[in-house]
């Protein structure tokens, strides 16, 4: 192997955009069947140096070289006839075609010159997916299939066109937990094979699962690339973040005082009319956290929506402090003193296209100071922003930019940042480290821990067990609609497990 | 740390559709809006505009084997917009008062229509009337498309408020010139506003899709303007012609230029930019505006805001009508003073306010330009002003429609163009990608 050139090596790529060095002289190299992981957090550079690979961006200094021999890559169909296949965040499927037509996609085989010959293409693709081991059905549509398997669907299209070095840009960020150990699966048979893997990724226990060497960026500099033996989170995390993070959050026992929030027996119907919540019943105290851990899909959503008032509430009741809030709208809730971090910043938590302080503004642009009669007051309200933004260091943006320009750590700190100043007696916190890298999830943490000790009742839902655990004074369990089990902190990751796939059920049940 | 201190990357970064899943679908409405907004203010509607002119011209050139620049030129020659070739030294009558003062263009003389600068002046007071209108039927449709609905019933509510107008305008006589004045516009705002509302109602209570009712209400006025003006009818005064009774002198909107009779430019013009200011103030400084625009964007994001989705739907839609119930009070009270069943079947203004909106990309000035434009082309274009010996007024005013239609198409093509636009910079730097030769190492 030492013998062999690695199949690709970059030497002191420099690429610099308009007041920024976004990769400042990097060295890197990817050898032969292997995961090399390329660690940093969110605009460390890693996208940048990566759409430098894949030919979208010319490096303004430095080389790249395939196998020892040196290339330059002006488009990403020169990478492609590379052998480069990448694979996005965001996939680049079309919904509504089969599997193996968005595969054969630009490489289409033809029947009579100008029609997609079908049968060719299914048998190409069934051949591809079964020399892979893949469990995909070529004639499914898309939209139909979860997304772990359009993941696959993305990697079979490299595949297809034959490529030897992969790219993966945050494979994990929107599967499940078992959908990334699948992931993985098909990852080491696919290096086993020779194939070349480069993981763009922020999470560290990922990446000292996945990957062989790890290359850590920090602001556009490749800080260093160490091997996955002897190499500890704590370290990376460090290398990371260009400080000490604290993983583990240091808290003082909760003081509970008053209840904030009450619900008793709700019941709540999904979008197609079937149950939900079936019959939840607990309460938050001024001054605890209290953690809703669940497997996705079991009625963590539809709970969150009823209790701010997005959802309808179908029977039960809630209160939040002194007030029953069960048939309230959105905008009763929030001025009764609710504060809401959604889990889909995208889509509910701020709107792309307005400014940044128009977004800080969402709930109370209505009220004093924003607005007046009526009238808005834009220097009011970008002040308040350019107070806020400094006091929770949202990067990248000034109070007129607008919310796409920032990036999603950011964007999520802007989220925290009106809701949190709203200064609200019960905080419902959705997911709020969905997708954010260590410095961000350790700001985040702090900052609910801050809260609480400030007397405000926090409702945390969270996919991520360890952020459960970490951050919960009592820790709730949903399975298929309903709470079956109550847990102190001090519960360990298997039991919550077990619970959550329905197996506390018989001994703890409190609904 | 921050994505944003590193540009744009060329791949979709964690900016995407607002309510889109992870899986890779087309651009949403709001992003293409977006993408259409930055992408360099007044170069994507002048490309459109220019590329609809171009495309129009060859189809004159393989058509009629008419030279169509000089086709153009008879067109421009015909807005009237020559007036502001003839710049002088006149001493001009203050429209409303007995004084006179200094103007550098001449606005009297309009008693000889045979002096090049007094026909350019009909001509432009022509254009102006045309636009007077279409900044308004323009305003309905944008400001609706602002809260993410798409109003195809200004031509309906065009009707209402001009139906509104020649009711109020041709009773309540002996009442003073301004209030008169006040309340038939006024009558016409809010005939628009309760047709439009109907749509933003539906829309709002039961989810009925605003193009579908908006569209059956276009017809449903339709046949309510043929029922009241035609013989028989409330409004009728004329059984033979179909139309109403006359608009009393003191309901009409005073002309500032020209004679009423004659078609002159009437205050409704300054109404129309009051118009503009006023959408413009709306939106972006009221609570109001940021609620419509808060849904145009993102209907669950300003669900989650507390903001009342239902309420910003129908809001939209009434003002909306407003504007163009305002557009019909500015035809009937500016200068049509009657209204006839057969102008009513005629009137294409509404649906010209589409283009307009679409031309103008929602903005207020951009609105206000697109209605110069398109008032100007159909003045130019008309039989009355275009010269005959150049190009058939019959042919023009089909080749008037046709640019209509492709600026709409163009504007359709958005991406397209922009696509166009930004090409031409790929092309340079593929050029300097193309590298010198490279030495093997």
């Amino acid at each position: 192997m030492a013998a062999d050139p690695p199949v690709l090596e970059l030497h002191g790529i420099t690429k610099r955009f308009p007041g920024i060095v976004a990769n400042d002289r990097i060295d890197f190299d990817l050898r032969r069947g292997e995961v090399h992981a390329l660690l940093g957090e969110n605009g460390a550079g890693k996208s940048t140096l990566m759409n430098v690979v894949y030919g979208l961006y010319k490096p303004d200094e430095g080389e790249i070289a395939m196998k020892g021999e040196r290339i330059v890559l002006g488009s990403p169909s020169d990478a492609i006839g590379r052998g480069i296949g990448m694979v996005h965040q965001h996939f680049m499927l079309i919904p509504v075609m089969t599997v193996a037509e968005n595969i054969v996609l630009g490489n289409e085989p033809n029947a009579a010159g100008v029609f997609l010959d079908h049968a060719t293409a299914d048998r190409r693709v069934r051949e591809l997916a079964g020399s892979f081991n893949f469990a995909v059905d070529p004639d499914a549509r898309v939209q139909n299939i979860s997304v772990g398997q359009q993941q696959r669907v993305e990697i079979l299209k490299a595949l297809y066109r034959h490529a030897d070095i992969l790219i993966l840009d945050e494979p994990t960020a929107v599967l499940t937990p078992q959908e990334a150990t699948d992931l993985f699966e098909i990852l080491r048979s696919l290096t086993q094979d020779g194939m070349s893997i480069i993981f763009i990724s922020h999470k560290l226990h990922e990446v000292l699962d996945i990957a062989d060497r790890i290359s850590v960026l920090r602001r556009g500099k490749l800080i260093d690339t160490v091997p996955r033996e002897g190499a500890t989170e704590e370290g990376l995390a460090q290398m990371m973040v260009g400080r000490e993070v604290v993983l583990q959050i240091d808290k003082e026992p909760a003081t509970p005082a008053e209840t904030l929030l009450e619900v008793e027996g709700l019941e709540v119907e999904d979008d197609r009319g079937l149950p939900a919540v079936r019959g939840v019943t607990f309460e938050v105290r001024a001054g605890e956290i209290v953690g809703v851990a669940g497997v996705d899909g079991n009625g963590q959503t539809e709970l969150i929506e009823a209790l701010t008032g997005l959802r309808k509430t179908k029977a039960g009741r809630a209160t939040i402090g002194e007030h029953e809030v069960t048939h309230d709208n959105v905008r009763e809730r929030l001025e009764g003193g609710l504060g809401h971090i959604p889990e889909d910043r995208l889509r509910h938590g701020m709107i792309l296209e307005f400014t940044l302080a128009e977004n800080l503004a969402l709930h109370d642009y209505r009220n004093e100071p924003d607005s007046h009669l009526g009238w808005l007051r834009p220097s009011r309200m970008i002040a308040a922003a350019r107070r806020l933004i400094s006091e929770f260091d949202i990067r990248g943006g000034r109070p007129t930019s607008k919310g796409s320009e920032l990036s999603g750590g950011n964007q999520q700190k802007l989220v925290v940042a009106r809701e949190v100043s709203r200064d609200p007696r019960l905080l419902i916190a959705a997911q709020p480290t969905r997708g954010l890298d260590v410095g961000a999830i350790e700001f985040l943490h702090r900052r609910l821990v801050t809260e609480r000790d400030e007397g405000r009742a926090i409702l945390l839902v969270s996919l991520e067990l360890e952020e459960i655990l970490s951050l919960s004074d009592r820790i709730l369990v949903m399975y298929e609609g309903q709470i079956v089990g109550e847990y102190p902190p001090t519960v360990t990751a298997e039991t919550l497990g077990l619970a959550m796939i329905g197996g506390g059920l018989e001994e703890e049940k409190v609904a | 740390m921050s994505d944003a201190a590193v540009p744009p990357d060329d791949t979709p970064a964690p900016d995407q559709p607002p309510n889109g899943e992870p899986d890779g679908s087309a651009p949403s409405a709001a992003e293409r809006f977006d993408v259409f907004t930055r992408a360099g203010g007044l170069v994507t509607p002048i490309l459109t505009t220019i590329l609809a002119f171009f495309v129009a011209g060859l189809v004159v050139l393989v058509t009629t084997r008419h030279n169509p620049l000089s086709t153009y030129w008879a067109i421009f020659n015909g807005t009237g917009l020559t007036w502001f070739f003839h710049p002088g030294n006149y001493s001009v009558h203050v429209p409303f008062t007995d004084s006179h003062v200094w103007f550098p263009f001449n606005t009297n003389g309009l008693e000889s229509p045979t002096t090049p600068s007094s026909r350019a002046a009909y001509a432009l007071q022509q254009t102006l009337l045309l636009t007077t209108t279409l900044i308004f039927t323009g305003l309905a449709v944008a400001f609706a498309f602002r809260c993410g609905l798409f109003n195809i019933g200004g031509q309906g509510q065009y009707v209402a408020g001009s139906l509104a107008a020649v009711w109020v305008g041709s009773s309540l006589a002996g009442t003073g010139a301004l209030p008169h004045t006040v309340l038939a516009v006024a009558a016409a705002g809010l005939a628009g506003a309760l047709l439009a509302g109907i749509a933003g109602l539906l829309k709002a209570t039961v989810g009925a899709h605003e193009v579908v009712v908006t569209i059956m209400l276009n017809w449903i006025m339709f046949y309510t303007a043929q029922w009241l003006l035609g013989p028989g009818g409330p409004l009728n005064a004329n059984p033979f012609t179909s139309t109403s009774a006359d608009v009393h002198e003191n309901a009409r909107l005073p002309v500032f230029w020209g004679l009423g009779i004659l078609q002159g430019a009437h205050v409704g013009l300054l109404l129309g930019i009051v118009a503009l200011v006023v959408y413009s103030l709306i939106l972006n400084r009221t609570t109001l505006g940021y609620e419509v625009r808060a849904v145009g964007f993102n209907p669950d994001a300003a669900r989650y805001g507390g903001i009342s989705v239902a309420r910003s739907y129908f809001l939209a839609m009434a003002i909306a009508g407003t504007f163009a119930g305002l557009g019909g009070a500015m035809d009937v009270l500016g200068y049509e003073y009657r209204l006839a069943a057969s102008t009513i079947s005629l009137s294409q203004i509404g649906f010209l306010g589409i283009a307009v909106a679409l031309l103008g990309r929602n903005t207020a000035i951009g609105t206000g330009l697109a209605a110069l434009l398109f008032g100007a082309l159909l003045t130019g274009t008309s039989q009355k002003n275009l010269d005959p010996a150049i190009f058939k007024p019959e042919l023009a005013s089909n080749l008037s429609l046709m640019i209509q239609g492709l600026v709409v198409l163009f504007v359709g093509a958005d991406l397209l163009i922009l696509y166009a636009w930004n090409a031409r910079k790929k092309v340079r730097r593929r050029e300097e990608a193309r590298p010198q030769p490279e030495p093997a190492t």
